[in-house]
């Protein structure tokens, strides 16, 4: 989440104060992302180091110093806008490196490791939805917010779907290779495709 | 009192190294007012589940209560009775009549079950206010979205004094805004109508809706979610830096 381009997507409304642009910063991101005073002031202070917004200029830090966008920094918010975050290289998922792990772990029921993580998943989405129920009413950016973190969390739950699925019917066919690495099928498997072993992790 | 209370059920098929075990020994219970999900993978025994908690099929071993009745102590007709006053049921691909009205498929149940075509007709045209579809009570399924033959259904599976809702995979068939819009439905029927309603879903966002999410894997009910500690948990948490 970048917190410098909403806060230029904030004042390419109109100019704004401190306070004000923070409050406004979680009533559009539905609430979800809260933010400190902290961070609301050294963020528009490197903005306005790099030309992008501009002060009142009376030199007073506080609530209220008044905010306004300049022309590079709206050239800098439509370029923001256009690209895409960097998705190319998988993430290092913590999640994903357990289930690999609990593959392999002797007298570890994957299975069980796998609904453990699926449970506090859908306990999570059932939060989600009820704030989604109760608290968001018509308003779209949060209605928006909580979405994108049900679906994430709907992929997440159905990842684990399918890897619980895909481990069955390994033990089913017999080449399973969790606990008994002298698994034939896994001292013969061919090495990762350079692009996998390659793979970069963000973060 | 529970709605329904699933003792032990256990449900198999054919019979030798043929046998097929679809439930075994799952105990579930749902209050009034509640919304339960049960969730698990194709093949899951959650459909299985859903027949023998409608009274539809026999389970091999265990007891099945609705409201309180014992299904196995009741004659054909009493269950068949129980079927059409207290149950309803929502399919994944709406079952209504597409020779009938949005009206007339609402109060067809009420006059199988001896209710006067105007009384029934009465109770229909409620239901259907009552879902936001009173303009659409004249209305053919095919002159409907998917969105709104799914609202017809929940209306049919309402109508009369029903309170144990059964669904399976309710929006399997919509997109995503639809889906939840029945979710939503069913999740106030509990909550403002006090029905009760146990919904088989494979999709997490389905049944995140529900109270209570029980997790069905090979005829087990293997594990389910905790009551949920409330949604501002979510919201004071600390800014990511």
């Amino acid at each position: 989440m970048s917190v410098r381009h909403a806060m230029l997507a904030l004042l390419s409304e109109r100019p704004k104060y401190g306070l004000q642009l923070r409050e406004e910063f979680e009533a559009r991101t539905g609430e979800v992302w809260p933010l400190n005073v902290g961070q609301v002031y050294t963020t528009l202070q490197r903005l306005e180091r790099d030309g992008l917004v501009e002060s009142d200029g009376n030199g007073e830090e506080g609530p209220q110093k008044g905010f306004r966008i300049t022309a590079a920094g709206e050239q800098e918010l439509a370029r923001w806008l256009r690209t895409p975050p960097d998705l190319s290289s998988p993430p290092r998922d913590e999640l994903v490196m357990k289930i690999l792990v609990a593959l392999h772990v002797p007298r570890v029921d994957v299975h069980a490791v796998i609904q453990a993580h699926r449970r506090y998943l859908v306990e999570l989405m059932q939060q989600w939805t009820r704030i989604k129920e109760d608290d968001a009413g018509d308003d779209l950016n949060m209605l928006l917010a909580v979405d994108a973190e049900l679906f994430r969390l709907d992929a997440v739950v159905r990842w684990l779907d399918t890897a619980e699925a895909r481990v069955k019917r390994a033990a089913a066919d017999g080449t399973t290779a969790w606990a008994g690495q002298a698994s034939p099928r896994n001292q013969t498997r061919a090495p990762l495709p350079r692009h996998r072993r390659e793979v970069g992790t963000r973060r | 009192m529970s709605m329904l209370e699933l003792r032990q059920v256990s449900k198999s098929y054919g019979q030798g190294s043929a046998e097929v075990h679809a439930l075994r020994e799952v105990s579930l219970t749902a209050g009034e007012g509640a919304m339960v999900a049960v969730m698990g993978p194709s093949g899951s025994g959650k459909s299985t589940l859903l027949t023998i908690a409608g009274t539809l099929e026999e389970p091999t071993s265990g007891e099945v209560l609705v409201a309180g009745e014992l299904t196995r102590k009741l004659s054909r007709g009493a269950k068949a009775q129980l079927r059409r006053r207290v149950i309803g049921y929502v399919f994944q691909d709406f079952n209504l009549l597409p020779g009938l009205t949005a009206a007339e498929n609402v109060s067809l149940p009420l006059e199988l079950d001896g209710v006067s075509g105007r009384k029934a007709r009465v109770a229909a045209l409620q239901a259907l206010d009552g879902l936001g579809l009173s303009g659409r009570a004249s209305s053919y399924p095919d002159q409907m979205s998917g969105g709104e033959r799914q609202r017809v259904a929940i209306a049919r599976a309402m109508v009369g004094d029903r309170r144990l809702l059964l669904a399976d995979e309710p929006s399997g068939a919509l997109d995503s805004v639809n889906a939840e819009a029945v979710m939503r439905l069913l999740h106030e029927a509990c909550k403002n109508a006090g029905m009760t309603a146990v919904v088989v879903t494979h999709d997490a966002q389905l049944a995140s809706w529900a109270d209570r999410v029980a997790f069905l894997r090979d005829g087990r009910v293997v594990d389910q979610t905790a009551p949920a500690p409330g949604p501002e948990s979510l919201l004071i948490a600390e800014p990511n830096q």
